[in-house]
């Protein structure tokens, strides 16, 4: 049986604690694949400690968030970059 | 307080104003959240629940609402082994407090800026954020179309029955088409089965009108909704979509 996932918007709460801006809607590239995406439209596994978020193209993980009682840690290194909108 | 630290998005105590039973597995809760921003049409909420023993748990729940100063409404759906829904459909009462972060997401939005026609396509629960855009574009009187098409296993099983009837009549531009999936209502015309690209395009918009479409539900109805879709001839970035995981 496959896990199941939920998508990018899942992602909000959590990088909104630690960012100032919405990654959600960040345009990022998979290292694994070169595909181009928003971060919202990622595939997320929710089960496990923390969160995964892998390429909807070929599943390679694109970053990963763990939250601790007094610390978090970002994993980015599944995207070759992240791009924000930022309105003036 | 810098600007960074000002926007850095914190918890908040939630209290429980009003409670209403929509379904037999579903509640909208009422709550009133001290200092609440305002929000989006489509966006949510994390809530916490923590245990006396310190133990939390969270979940993210769609924000049912149009923005109303500091109330939220937030409807639930009783999920199986579910470990916050337990709470907030079987036991949350009036005055009863917790915690939550909020309003988050800006990719499932619907602004009313935005004129194009919409397409709203929902799978069970999935009604819930699809609801807050069509109470938006009520409250500020919007003009833009709206297309609802709602699968349900069967008819009691529709959140919002009633007042989706009293909206298509009274908001000028809204159309909601049922799909049943277990049990349909006597003389329905079409058989239970699962929405199929039929139904969808006679309940749906032609792809020529390039509507924005909304897609929520649980994972498999939305990979298989926006499939439909993409075949139908709808760009892939005219559709926005939003997953809650497996069936509840």
């Amino acid at each position: 049986m496959t896990d199941t996932y939920v998508d990018g918007n899942e992602l909000a709460g959590p990088l909104r604690e630690l960012f100032a801006v919405d990654v959600t809607v960040a345009r990022g590239r998979c290292v694994g694949c070169g595909m181009e995406g928003m971060v919202a439209q990622a595939h997320v596994y929710d089960r496990a400690p923390g969160l995964v978020a892998r390429c909807r193209g070929c599943d390679a993980v694109l970053l990963r968030l763990v939250r601790g009682p007094d610390r978090a840690w970002l994993d980015l290194r599944g995207v070759t970059y992240l791009e924000f909108p930022l309105p003036e | 307080m810098t600007e960074l630290a000002k926007r850095r998005l914190v918890w908040r105590v939630a209290a429980v104003a009003s409670v209403q039973e929509e379904t037999a597995s579903a509640r909208t809760l009422g709550l009133e959240v001290f200092g609440w921003p305002g929000h989006l049409a489509g966006q949510h909420v994390d809530v916490r629940l923590t245990a006396e023993d310190g133990y939390s748990t969270q979940r993210s729940y769609s924000i049912a609402s149009a923005p109303d100063g500091s109330s939220v409404e937030l409807t639930v759906q009783q999920v199986p082994d579910g470990e916050v829904s337990a709470y907030l459909v079987g036991a949350a009462q009036t005055g009863d407090q917790f915690e939550l972060r909020g309003p988050v997401g800006g990719y499932f939005t619907w602004r009313p800026a935005e004129m194009a026609p919409v397409l709203l396509v929902a799978g069970g629960s999935g009604i819930v954020p699809l609801m807050s855009m069509i109470r938006v574009r009520a409250a500020v009187g919007s003009r833009v179309p709206f297309r609802l098409v709602y699968s349900v296993r069967e008819p009691g099983s529709a959140i919002y029955a009633d007042e989706l009837r009293r909206r298509v009549r009274d908001d000028h531009g809204l159309d909601v088409a049922y799909a049943y999936t277990r049990a349909a209502p006597d003389g329905w015309p079409y058989p239970p089965a699962r929405l199929s690209a039929a139904r969808l395009g006679e309940a749906g918009w032609p792809a020529e009108f390039e509507p924005a479409c909304y897609v929520c539900g649980p994972t498999g109805f939305v990979e298989a909704v926006a499939d439909i879709l993409v075949d139908a001839g709808h760009a892939p970035e005219r559709i926005k979509t939003e997953r809650f995981g497996p069936t509840g």
